[in-house]
């Protein structure tokens, strides 16, 4: 980085606030993303678009990479600096502008944390559902970046689902807003769709109009045991098939469930191959009616055992286990890695079968957990990345995996994005001309390749 | 270089467990202020780790981040990683200490006198209590006050003389024999009196004893205890830590006792760690383990035996007497007891438990923080105080010294009567309301 970029910086910026020091630098080094380490050069903290604006003129002038950030919390290293760029620390734009409850919307800045932006909704009596695990520090901004998921994901959708505007700086420094607060609009290309789930490498979202629903007025919470995956996949088809959707469809595997009960003894049994935490929300009547029902397709498709809450703390006992299941397989190795391998709801058992099969060819360690009413898996990794001959174990058993996902019909990544862990595993995964339509996007957007370079694909 | 002041010599795998996913950050109180990496424990740890790889030394900067941070634990509780973050804190700031980066004579002098003299040294600080004392109850105090005479000092000094806890008249050896039974005892336990809590706080070790005898258990309390080295540990002093150990160990008869019982939040927290500490000493290694193993919290304790609910008497209590619980750092992050002294305040009967709002947000106490960053303490008590205020309780029930000196100068500071109360005096006092029996 030239120091006249520095000098030009504070003689056009002069109110920003930076961080150069390599005590400060070294802990924006990384994101969520396990194993990945890359120093920037410099931190900026923008607290306006027109900050924003000015930063991306200024590194086109210079030609300096920019990468855009909130928290640091995702799993594919799409804010991962890149060498001898700046990070554009979004965490002090974080102002919720409105709740909007005629409309049923609500604007926030793109540094707003996930869960404040909730809890305003729900302080209107709204509801914004998509609950990434993060989301207690995780930002709007990046969420929509990433087009990040959660366990709502079957009956709710994801957060593209949500996103009814953006404003976003340009490459060029000019600022758009792409749509607006109608339920309808078919005025030209969605430009807002592209920016969902482009990582950074189109634009710099600064703000999000977002869609919220009325909150749901009831919710009931079951816990089934099963001694075979099969079973599970069986209920969960069925519950499906006789026109229930529940809110929340989570299980664990026998790997899992055993690591939970090492670590926070809740008392499953560990003889079992699999668990399924479900949840009905909606109309109190409905939500009794879709329980009772859920009990019998479980009961009827082989489970152990069905439990079902009759308060919220017992709501809250049975969703324990799920609740506990990252933290329980994070404390068994040093290194823990995180994937989200994701095929059609109708393949899950195969794919889990294969995931568990891998593991074992490998003599690897894999706790898998995940959203079985959207396909949605997290084969777990539990290793060590300075034991280098494990950890090439562990590559080759993701390539079979993701392989073995795109042949089902499936994804090698379901919520967090490609970023740089799974790059190499893109070209793979899509079919056709697919990558090249977008590369020309990329290169129409970011002429200069200077927006988050490096990611999704190389340039 | 040792694993317990090196963070080279330290195990890799306690650095890597970190996944720096990030859950930590919304529950820093320093992060929370400055919203900067560096201020939050998954920073910290990445300036831990780069030093243990060799890419960065322990410099200033490091050594003042390592003091900027609280110790509250908090990312203890967050981390679904069960990283130590806690014992990666003490190696890192006895790393500092050794590097010398943060030497001033000033600082060293008083790190000299207080951490390694005074805090080593029982008869001596009981002799700096007894004169504190005497300064307080003489009217001396209050002379120099009202004569505006503490205005000559400068201000920082000026800001901690008004700080300055009341010293009781007596210490917990005036208060307690050192075997004292009721009847047929259930269990034998060893009693720990702290250090600052035996001066400004023996009553509450009286409580705990009377607490205890009224739960079955036979109370052995050594009438000279030194300090559990916990401030030393904390403070990067740990050749001072490990020997506090030692002797505090030396002073009970361990295999006899079924506990040792400490009604202080930060010390448990700590003295749960001789095991470790000591690990290494062949001559202490076994004691420490059992030591670890025994050592409980008064909460905790009551929590496992069974703890007599008081009896009702209508007659003497008060009515609805609204308390609020605070929970100190080194009892809901250090120690994970959280249940225990909400259920024992609940047994208080005419005692309503208010829930605090951000009850396990540090109130800036964090040891001697106070004192070394007034500022962001200053913050976090006045966020607390807020809290507290927002409740409506006439008392706040907090099992720490430290929190409690904390609380009642946030109470003065801000002008707002509230009594802090210890839950174990609570429930001392509703078991000396009794009815007479018989």
């Amino acid at each position: 980085m030239s120091p006249e970029f520095l000098l030009q910086l504070t003689r056009r910026l002069p109110d920003i606030s930076y961080l150069r020091e390599k005590e400060d630098l070294i802990p924006y080094s990384f994101d969520g993303t396990a194993t990945y380490q890359v120093m920037p050069e410099l931190v900026v903290f923008p607290t306006a678009v027109d900050q924003v604006v000015a930063l991306v003129k200024l590194s086109a002038e210079f030609q300096v990479p920019i990468v855009t950030r909130g928290s640091g919390t995702g799993l594919s290293g799409g804010s991962l600096p890149v060498p001898g760029g700046v990070v554009l620390c979004l965490t002090r734009m974080n102002r919720i502008l409105e709740v909007d409850a005629k409309n049923l919307t609500l604007t926030a800045e793109a540094g707003a944390v996930t869960l404040a932006l909730a809890e305003a909704a729900e302080k209107a009596g709204l509801f914004y559902p998509p609950d990434p695990g993060s989301m207690k520090i995780s930002t709007i901004g990046g969420n929509v970046a990433e087009n990040s998921g959660g366990l709502r994901g079957l009956k709710y959708g994801v957060t593209r689902n949500y996103v009814m505007g953006l404003e976003v700086v340009l490459a060029s420094g000019e600022v758009i807003f792409t749509g607006n607060k109608c339920v309808k609009d078919v005025a030209g290309y969605s430009l807002r769709d592209l920016f969902i789930g482009s990582e950074g490498t189109f634009g710099i979202i600064t703000k999000v109009l977002l869609r919220l629903i009325p909150k749901p007025a009831a919710r009931r919470t079951l816990l089934a045991i099963f001694d075979d995956m099969e079973k599970a996949a069986e209920t969960v088809s069925a519950i499906v098939a006789n026109g229930i959707i529940p809110c929340t469809l989570e299980f664990l595997d026998s790997v899992t469930i055993n690591c939970v009960e090492d670590y926070a003894k809740v008392g499953l049994p560990r003889e079992a191959a699999a668990i399924l935490l479900m949840e009905t929300d909606g109309h109190p009547a409905s939500v009794a009616e879709e329980a009772d029902q859920m009990v019998a397709l479980a009961t009827a498709n082989g489970a152990t055992s069905v439990k079902v809450a009759q308060t919220d703390a017992e709501a809250a006992a049975l969703a324990t286990a799920r609740r506990a299941a990252f933290s329980a397989l994070a404390r068994v190795a040093p290194t823990t890695i995180l994937e989200d391998a994701t095929v059609p709801r109708s393949e899950l058992a195969r794919m889990i079968r294969f995931i568990q099969q891998t593991a074992v060819r490998h003599r690897l360690k894999v706790g898998t957990f995940g959203h079985m009413g959207d396909g949605n898996l997290h084969p777990t990794f539990l290793t060590n990345e300075r034991n280098h001959e494990e950890m090439e174990r562990v590559e080759i058993a993701m390539k079979e995996i993701f392989d073995y996902a795109v042949e089902l019909g499936g994804t090698i990544t379901g919520e967090h994005g490609v970023g740089v862990a799974k790059k190499e595993f893109l070209k793979g995964a899509l079919e056709g001309a697919n990558l090249e339509l977008m590369r020309r996007m990329k290169q129409a957007f970011d002429p200069l390749g200077l927006l988050n370079p490096g990611k999704i694909f190389d340039p | 270089m040792s694993a317990h002041d090196s963070l080279r010599a330290l195990d890799y795998d306690v650095l890597q467990q970190c996944m720096h996913c990030g859950m930590c950050l919304p529950t820093c109180p320093t992060y929370d202020a400055t919203k900067l990496e560096r201020n939050s424990p998954r920073g910290r740890i990445s300036l831990m780790r780069s030093i243990a790889d060799g890419r960065l030394e322990a410099t200033r900067t490091f050594g003042e981040e390592m003091y900027f941070c609280l110790g509250c634990l908090a990312c203890e509780t967050a981390c679904p990683a069960g990283v130590e973050y806690g014992h990666l804190f003490e190696v890192a700031r006895a790393e500092v200490e050794k590097s010398g980066e943060l030497d001033k004579p000033a600082r060293s002098v008083i790190r000299g006198l207080l951490l390694r003299g005074l805090f080593t040294r029982p008869r001596l600080l009981r002799l700096v209590g007894r004169l504190l004392w005497l300064f307080q109850a003489s009217g001396l105090q209050r002379l120099l006050r009202a004569l505006k005479l503490t205005a000559l000092l400068p201000k920082r000094y000026r800001d901690l003389e008004s700080q300055a806890p009341a010293a009781l008249a007596k210490f917990s050896c005036d208060l307690i024999r050192s075997v004292e039974k009721i009847g047929t005892p259930r269990y034998r336990v060893g009693l720990l009196t702290g250090c600052v809590q035996d001066i400004i706080l023996s009553d509450v070790n009286r409580d705990t004893a009377d607490v205890l005898l009224a739960n079955g258990c036979e109370v052995h309390t050594p009438p000279v205890q030194n300090c559990c080295g916990s401030l030393h540990a904390h403070n990067g002093e740990i050749h001072s830590a490990t020997d506090l150990a030692r002797r505090l160990i030396d002073s009970f008869d361990l295999p006899k006792l079924d506990a040792i019982i400490t009604n202080a939040a930060g010390c448990g927290s700590h003295l749960k760690t001789y095991g470790r500490l000591l690990a290494d000493d062949p001559g202490y290694a076994a004691k420490a383990a059992e030591w670890s193993r025994k050592l409980k919290d008064i909460h905790e304790w009551l929590a496992e035996i069974g703890v007599r609910k008081p009896i009702d008497n209508r007659k003497s209590r008060i009515e609805n007497k609204q308390v609020t619980y605070h929970e100190a750092c080194h009892l809901c992050h250090g120690q994970k007891i959280t249940r225990q002294p909400r259920d024992l305040l609940r047994a208080i009967p005419g005692l309503d438990l208010v829930e605090l709002p951000e009850s396990t947000w540090c109130c800036g106490s964090a040891g001697i923080y106070n004192i070394t960053q007034p500022e962001m303490a200053a913050k976090l008590q006045e966020r607390k105080m807020n809290h507290i205020r927002s409740t409506g309780a006439a008392v706040v029930a907090a099992a720490n010294p430290g929190c409690h000196l904390q609380l009642v100068n946030g109470a003065r500071r801000m002008d707002y009567a509230v009594e802090v109360r210890h839950p174990i005096s609570l429930l001392a006092e509703a078991y000396r309301n009794e009815p007479a029996r018989g």
